[in-house]
């Protein structure tokens, strides 16, 4: 399998060739092309878990350093994350077959739209360092590519100016973290880092680098800041891709150093992920609850999406250093189950977006409403999603939430004293946010699609091209399937939770009767259980029987008036309920202090003519302790640096001289 | 082959009791406080004529309404239907429990409340989005508080499932603990507030603007209202058989029941529920509504006393 994704590599990249060469008008061909080869990665993918999941494939091949080659593996964890990616890439390429052509300069998308695929399944193959690291920057590069597409549009060259200093911080520090891992020899395949892991203070400042590292690209607080810019900045189907996709792709890389190569990391690495995860769980949703762009909403939730997934791993961690094998195995499916969740139902609702941009060319919640009228199939398919990302049931984002909170539920029994009271704290934060989360996803589908049109675009919006109504489609029919058939996934990931915990996920060791199948029941069977299969067959059943019934016994005329609205109803659209009246209570309850919200009402004195305005203020902490200095110290340096780039041929061979001298200076200290 | 036909019997059963129960509950409750204050109130079975009485009337639909609008009071009906009927009410022979656990059944009325709300800004009145912001608002800290409740209960027993919980309380030893009773002062203070009674929301108005319930479901008349109203009349059936099978689950008929267990189960279930229109009744007359922005204090107590009962529980089973 490992050669179908090595072939679908460079099939990919040989797409953005010719994406830059045909450009344009082969757009959709290429676009088609695009999803083809993710189908054909994920089913390979599918494939490797279910028949070969404990026989890595290794490959290597003769390019890169002349010393080390390049080392490309396959191994149930890569094939895991390669299916979740090749899902949201191949769902992506579908949509962009009508979306791309709404770009601003669709010349600046195609070409890097494959490279971009290409690079994250790299990601996930590379066996060595440099391989990795190369993917990596790839990877990042070709998103700040994309991400610079709409450059016209305000905000956006700034965005991706701040998107490639964190990229470039955040693979510096993963360089270094490789380069303390592999030691002074320069092993740098991960086979050599998996014997031989760093030890002591080496391993304590190479996994912190690598939590920096991984984590700014995937996100977590306080390093997230630059997502909610850069996302949404892209095309849809491209933000759709970085959230849906890219985070994965960055957690996978914190797995793979910290469960992986980095050997049996203590407890106190878990709980330093689950303290993270659950603070940009909280965080995350509640910038998403008061946001009122659509796209920026989304990119928010993305934070609070990979920091439960990121809590659930730390949890694994830290049932895995105190020989738990059962609960974190049961941790661990529930990660995985979110990643592979999220990536479903964010590139599901990052197409909606999409879609919303298309008919109504507005992203602003204050300026949209009344969409279910116009696009009737987007918002059905909305629907779907929104209740999905809010963790209802009995849709996909439920199973995670409820493995994750099952997993929280038995950790009394861990011994360290810090966990028995954090843990707790945790899962009351979690519960936080999944609650906001359902607040933040009614505000936004109500007030994008529910409603009257706040605008005149809103109001004449068409329904989009079919191609994004199926990609839209066949993720909601992810969101229910995942969600009623939890079971299916669970046994994909079954060998790679065996690998990583020791243990099988605990229904699954048992002997399987087709009831106990379809329940969800880890621990132990029959005293915890969830089945979303016969929830929702309940919910059919009793909505049918409610629907007959009330239609028996009740009239069935039905008349359409005026708006009630106690008698008082107003034409004017305007006095409806808008986003930030919707977020008022919200923000006064929770953002007055975390995100220092402040409303300003300027109501001039009577007989004044200027109108009264009302402004709104919030600051992303984050940004004010940890982002300015950083790009103020960047941007500082670069002028700085900008000097050199004016000197004589003699300055150059000098500071080439000193370096010379000092490497070698440095080789024979170290000897 | 009997068994499994007796327990679907008691499964169909409780989904009519509780459905039958609720106006009833609601009509004792209204009429309690009534009498506490001195009025002579509305007749106990006044619900089912109002629900009989908006079943015959015609639908009035606001013209902008979409589909949602008019498929959401089914869905949110069957939805807290379905919750209710999970929950031991006479029985703990109940085979669809065994697919829906309480933090699943906390989902349940996290979906009905996600339609509820959606249904609220449909039209696009003010009212019908200032009820359902207000609504979420106090959900994002009810909804916690609760699944803090939820973690007390199932770190003591090692379950989540209220069949097991109600067992595991019947047959062993639990005593007075503290967490418990943090736990229970928990529960209360959030099913007052999900289900929209004083101090947190007032049933009884309307065109008030500190309404939050009322306000969301205002653009709703004929069947479609009937069914908000039994809904909302279930929720309450839903929380009071809660916090009776969890804290006082004496009476419920066990695995191996037989039919006078079952009556005696649904003589116990009719006496908790009279105990608990009372208790609701004098909570009610004896407390003014607070303002709406006094109730997030009000639930993050309820979600920090449940955080207190969990911790609690963490020390106390540890050392």
């Amino acid at each position: 399998m490992l050669s179908v994704l090595l072939a679908v590599v460079l099939f990919l990249l040989a797409l953005g060739i010719a994406g830059a060469v045909f450009g344009v008008p082969w757009a959709a061909r290429i676009y088609a092309a695009a999803a083809c080869a993710c189908a054909v990665a994920a089913v390979a993918a599918v494939v490797f878990l279910v028949a070969r999941a404990d026989v890595p494939e290794a490959l290597v091949l003769p390019v890169g350093l002349p010393w080390l080659s390049a080392h490309f593996r396959i191994d149930a964890l890569a094939a895991w994350f390669a299916l979740v990616i090749n899902v949201a890439g191949t769902a992506s390429a579908v949509f962009a077959i009508g979306y791309g052509g709404h770009n601003d300069e669709p010349a600046r998308v195609v070409p890097f739209f494959p490279v971009f695929l290409a690079a994250m399944n790299l990601v996930l193959v590379a066996d060595d360092a440099f391989a990795f690291l190369i993917a990596w920057e790839f990877m990042s590069l070709s998103s700040w590519l994309l991400v610079l597409s709409n450059h016209r549009r305000p905000g956006n060259a700034r965005a991706a100016q701040v998107y490639l200093v964190m990229a470039a911080l955040g693979t510096a520090c993963l360089l270094l973290a490789f380069g303390i891992m592999a030691g002074p020899d320069g092993a740098y395949r991960f086979a050599s880092i998996r014997d031989n892991p760093p030890q002591g203070a080496a391993a304590a400042i190479a996994l912190a680098l690598v939590l920096l590292g991984t984590g700014s690209k995937a996100g977590l607080v306080p390093v997230h800041a630059w997502l909610p810019l850069a996302h949404p900045a892209a095309p849809s189907h491209v933000s759709a891709l970085m959230s849906g996709a890219m985070t994965k792709v960055a957690i996978y890389g914190l797995v793979r150093l910290l469960f992986d190569l980095a050997g049996p990391v203590p407890w106190g690495w878990g709980a330093a992920l689950v303290a993270v995860g659950a603070l940009s769980a909280v965080i995350g949703i509640l910038h998403a609850v008061v946001e009122r762009d659509l796209k920026t909403l989304l990119a928010f939730s993305t934070v609070e999406n990979v920091g439960i997934a990121v809590m659930a791993f730390g949890l694994a961690i830290v049932f895995r250093t105190n020989a738990m094998g059962t609960l974190a195995a049961l941790a661990f499916t529930a990660a995985l189950f979110h990643v592979l969740n999220h990536a479903i139902m964010k590139s599901l609702m990052f197409f909606v977006a999409g879609a919303v941009e298309v008919s109504t060319g507005q992203r602003d919640l204050e300026k949209l409403g009344g969409l279910i009228h116009r696009l009737p199939v987007t918002a059905t398919l909305a629907l779907i999603g929104a209740a999905s990302i809010a963790a209802l049931p009995p849709l996909n984002g439920f199973v995670s939430e409820w493995l994750t909170f099952q997993a929280v539920l038995n950790s009394p029994s861990l011994p360290q004293w810090v966990l028995k009271f954090g843990v707790p704290v945790a899962g009351a934060l979690l519960a936080l946010s999944a609650a906001l989360a359902a607040a933040c996803f009614v505000r936004a589908y109500g007030m994008a699609f529910l409603g009257r049109p706040r605008s005149r675009k809103a109001a004449e919006a068409v329904e989009v091209a079919p191609s994004m109504r199926w990609a839209m489609a066949g993720l909601a029919g992810l969101c229910i399937g995942v969600g009623i058939l939890p079971m299916v996934p669970a046994a994909a990931m079954a060998p790679l939770v065996r690998r990583f915990a020791g243990v099988d996920f605990a229904p699954l060791a048992d002997g399987l009767s087709f009831g106990d199948f379809m329940l969800l029941a880890p621990v132990t069977p029959g005293v915890s259980s969830y089945s979303g299969f016969v929830v929702l067959i309940a919910v059919v059943a009793v909505t049918l029987a409610s629907i007959e019934g009330v239609h028996r016994l009740a009239t069935n005329r039905l008349r359409r008036a005026a708006a009630w609205d106690c008698g008082f109803p107003d034409p004017s659209p305007a006095t409806q309920y808008t986003a930030s009246s919707f977020a008022q209570p919200l923000r006064r309850v929770y953002a007055s202090t975390v995100l220092r919200a402040r409303d300003h009402v300027d109501m001039p004195e009577p007989g004044d003519a200027r109108p009264a305005r009302f402004t709104l203020s919030m600051r992303d902490l984050a940004w004010d302790a940890f982002y300015a200095p950083v790009e103020r110290g960047v941007t500082w340096l670069a002028e700085r640096m900008n000097t050199l780039q004016f000197l004589t041929i003699r300055r150059y061979l000098v500071f080439m001289f000193t370096a010379l001298i000092v490497l070698l200076v440095t080789v024979a200290l170290a000897k | 082959m009997i068994a499994a036909a007796i327990a679907v019997g008691l499964q169909l059963g409780q989904l009519l009791l509780v459905l039958l129960l609720a106006p009833l509950l609601t009509g004792i409750v209204r009429k309690l406080k009534a009498r506490m204050l001195a009025r002579k109130g509305p007749p106990v079975l006044q619900p089912y004529r109002d629900l009989a009485k908006l079943l015959r009337k015609e639908a009035v639909v606001a013209e902008n309404a979409s589909w949602l609008f008019r498929a959401a009071p089914y869905l949110m009906f069957a939805l807290l239907w379905l919750a209710a009927a999970l929950v031991p009410t006479f029985t703990t022979r109940l085979p669809l429990s065994a697919a829906a656990d309480l933090i699943a059944l906390v989902g349940l009325l996290a979906s009905a409340r996600f339609l509820q709300a959606l249904a609220g800004v449909d039209v696009g009145t003010s009212f019908g989005g200032i009820g359902a912001s207000r609504e979420m608002m106090i959900a994002s800290l009810a909804e916690p508080a609760m699944l803090m409740v939820v973690f007390t209960v199932a770190l003591f027993i090692h379950s989540t499932s209220i069949p097991a919980i109600a067992e595991f309380v019947l047959h062993n030893d639990v005593g007075l603990r503290v967490s418990f009773a943090l736990g229970l002062i928990s529960l209360i203070m959030v099913a007052v507030a999900e289900t929209g009674r004083i101090p947190v929301d007032n049933p009884a108005t309307h065109l008030e603007l500190t309404m939050v319930h009322e306000a969301m479901v205002l653009e709703y008349s004929g069947r479609h209202l009937a069914l908000v109203e039994a809904a909302q009349m279930l929720r309450i059936m839903f929380y009071m058989a809660l916090i009776a099978s969890v804290f006082v689950p004496w009476g419920l008929a066990g695995q191996g029941a037989r039919i006078e267990d079952v009556g005696i189960g649904v003589a116990a279930f009719l006496g908790k529920l009279l105990a608990g229109a009372v208790l609701l009744a004098i909570f009610e007359v004896s407390i003014a509504k607070m303002r709406v922005f006094r109730v997030s204090e009000f639930l993050g107590v309820a979600l920090l006393l449940g955080l207190l009962a969990t911790i609690f529980l963490y020390v106390s089973q540890s050392a």
